[in-house]
C-alpha cells in the first residue's frame, strides 16, 4: 500500500504531528510506503529549523528529518500556507528579501499541486489535525 | 466498500465523534485517537449511543492514546476494541477509504 | 472518463473567519481543478455556514472569500452538496445560502445550480461513494 499523508497542525500544540509521526513509522514498519508526507495549515510550522525543545521532550522536527534521510520520505510544505505563517527556504526568503530563512533538512517548499498529486498517486490519504 | 473514519477530538467538547457516527454506514470502522478516546469509556452520556452504533460499525480506540490518557480496560465500554499503531495501518489498509474527522 | 480519475470529496465542517481552514481549503479546490479529477466539495455541520450570503468582512479587517465559491463552476467544480439537517438545526434555508451556478455545456450552456442540498443519510451515501477525502 501506498499511503499518503497530510499533516495540519503545528508541532506540540496539537498531537497531530505526533499521531502522523507513529502512523508512518508504523507502515513503514510493515512494509508499506510512504512517498510523501504534506504540511498543510499550522502544519507547516512542524518544518521549522529554529525548535529548541525542552531536552527531555521528543524533537518533533528531527524526528521528521530522520525519517526523511532514512526512509526517503518527500516532505512537503505548502507554499501558500508557509509564506503566511513565515516558512521560508533560502530561495524563498532571498525572492522576498527577507533576511532569514528556517526551512530545516529534509523539508522542501512546494505548492498545494503536490497535495493532489498525492491523492492521486497513493492508495490511502490520511490527514492528521484538529 | 468500507471506510476508515478517524476520530481525534473528546465528544464532549466536540461534535465530530456525533457527527461521524450518524454518517458511518454499516460495515465501516471508527477509531478514536488522540482524545477521541475518552469517547470509549464506559459510564458516560454517550455511553447509550455508542453501545447501538457498536452493532453497526465496529468501534475501535487506539491504545496508547487511551495508555497516555490513565484509561484502563476495564473502564471501556463493552463492544469497543483496542488496537495499536501496526494495528491502525493495517485498518487504513483492509478498508477501501479514509475519513477523518477533525 | 479515463480509468486513472478518482473521486476527490472536500468535507468542510467548520466556519469561515474564526479559523482558516475553509479559506485555505477553498484555496486547495482551486489548485486542485487543474487535475482533471472528479471533485465534490460537501458542507455539513458548521461548513454549512461558509456559503451564506451578504458576509461583509471589512470591519474585522479579513478578505472575504465568499465570491469565489460563485467562482467555482469556471474550474468545473460543480457538485456542492449541502446538509439539509445541518441548516435546520442552524436554523438556515437554501433562502440564506449563496446562489452558485455552472454553465452546462452539454446543455446548451445552461445555467444549472451548483448547490445540491441533500439528507443526511445521502451525504453518507456520497462519502462513501469517493476514492480521495480531504478534512480541513
Amino acid at each position: 500500500m501506498k499511503f499518503g499523508i497530510v499533516v495540519s497542525e503545528g508541532p506540540y500544540t496539537h498531537q497531530a504531528s505526533d499521531s502522523a509521526y507513529h502512523f508512518v513509522k508504523a507502515a513503514l514498519e510493515a512494509g508499506h510506503e510512504v512517498p510523501r508526507v504534506f504540511f498543510y495549515h499550522d502544519g507547516v510550522n512542524v518544518a521549522t529549523s529554529l525548535s529548541v525543545p525542552p531536552q527531555d521532550e521528543r524533537n518533533i522536527q528531527q524526528q521528521w528529518s530522520a525519517i526523511a534521510k532514512d526512509h526517503g520520505v518527500d516532505l512537503v510544505v505548502c507554499i501558500a500556507a508557509a509564506q503566511r505563517r513565515g516558512m521560508l527556504d533560502e530561495n524563498e526568503a532571498k525572492r522576498q528579501g527577507k533576511d532569514a530563512h528556517n526551512i530545516a533538512e529534509g523539508f522542501r517548499i512546494s505548492g498545494l499541486g503536490q497535495l493532489i498529486e498525492m491523492g492521486i498517486e497513493t492508495d490511502r490519504l490520511m490527514t492528521f489535525g484538529d | 466498500m468500507a471506510t476508515l473514519h478517524t476520530v481525534n477530538k473528546s465528544p464532549f467538547a466536540n461534535q465530530s465523534l456525533l457527527s461521524c457516527l450518524a454518517h458511518a454506514k454499516d460495515g465501516d470502522t471508527v477509531l478514536m485517537i488522540e482524545d477521541g478516546v475518552y469517547g470509549a469509556a464506559s459510564g458516560t452520556g454517550l455511553a447509550d449511543a455508542m453501545v447501538a452504533m457498536a452493532s453497526r460499525v465496529a468501534l475501535v480506540a487506539l491504545q496508547p492514546d487511551l495508555n497516555a490518557r490513565g484509561i484502563a480496560a476495564a473502564r471501556l465500554l463493552d463492544g469497543i476494541k483496542t488496537t495499536d499503531y501496526a494495528g491502525f495501518v493495517e485498518l487504513a489498509a483492509s478498508h477501501d477509504r479514509t475519513q477523518a474527522w477533525l | 472518463m479515463e480509468d486513472d480519475v478518482k473521486k476527490f470529496l472536500y468535507v468542510n465542517r467548520k466556519a469561515p473567519y474564526g479559523t482558516i481552514y475553509a479559506l485555505e481549503s477553498l484555496e486547495v479546490v482551486l489548485i486542485g481543478a487543474a487535475f482533471d479529477q472528479d471533485v465534490s466539495l460537501a458542507f455539513l455541520d458548521d461548513g454549512v455556514f461558509q456559503l451564506t450570503k451578504s458576509q461583509d468582512t471589512k470591519e474585522i479587517g479579513v478578505k472575504n472569500f465568499s465570491p469565489t465559491f460563485r467562482a467555482l463552476g469556471d474550474y468545473e467544480v460543480t457538485k456542492l452538496y449541502v446538509e439539509k439537517e445541518s441548516l435546520d438545526e442552524r436554523g438556515l434555508t437554501l433562502d440564506d445560502l449563496q446562489e452558485i451556478m455552472w454553465e452546462d455545456e452539454d446543455d446548451d450552456y445552461e445555467e444549472k445550480p451548483s448547490i445540491r442540498i441533500v439528507s443526511r443519510a445521502e451525504m453518507a451515501d456520497v462519502m462513501a461513494d469517493q476514492d480521495v477525502i480531504l478534512s480541513f
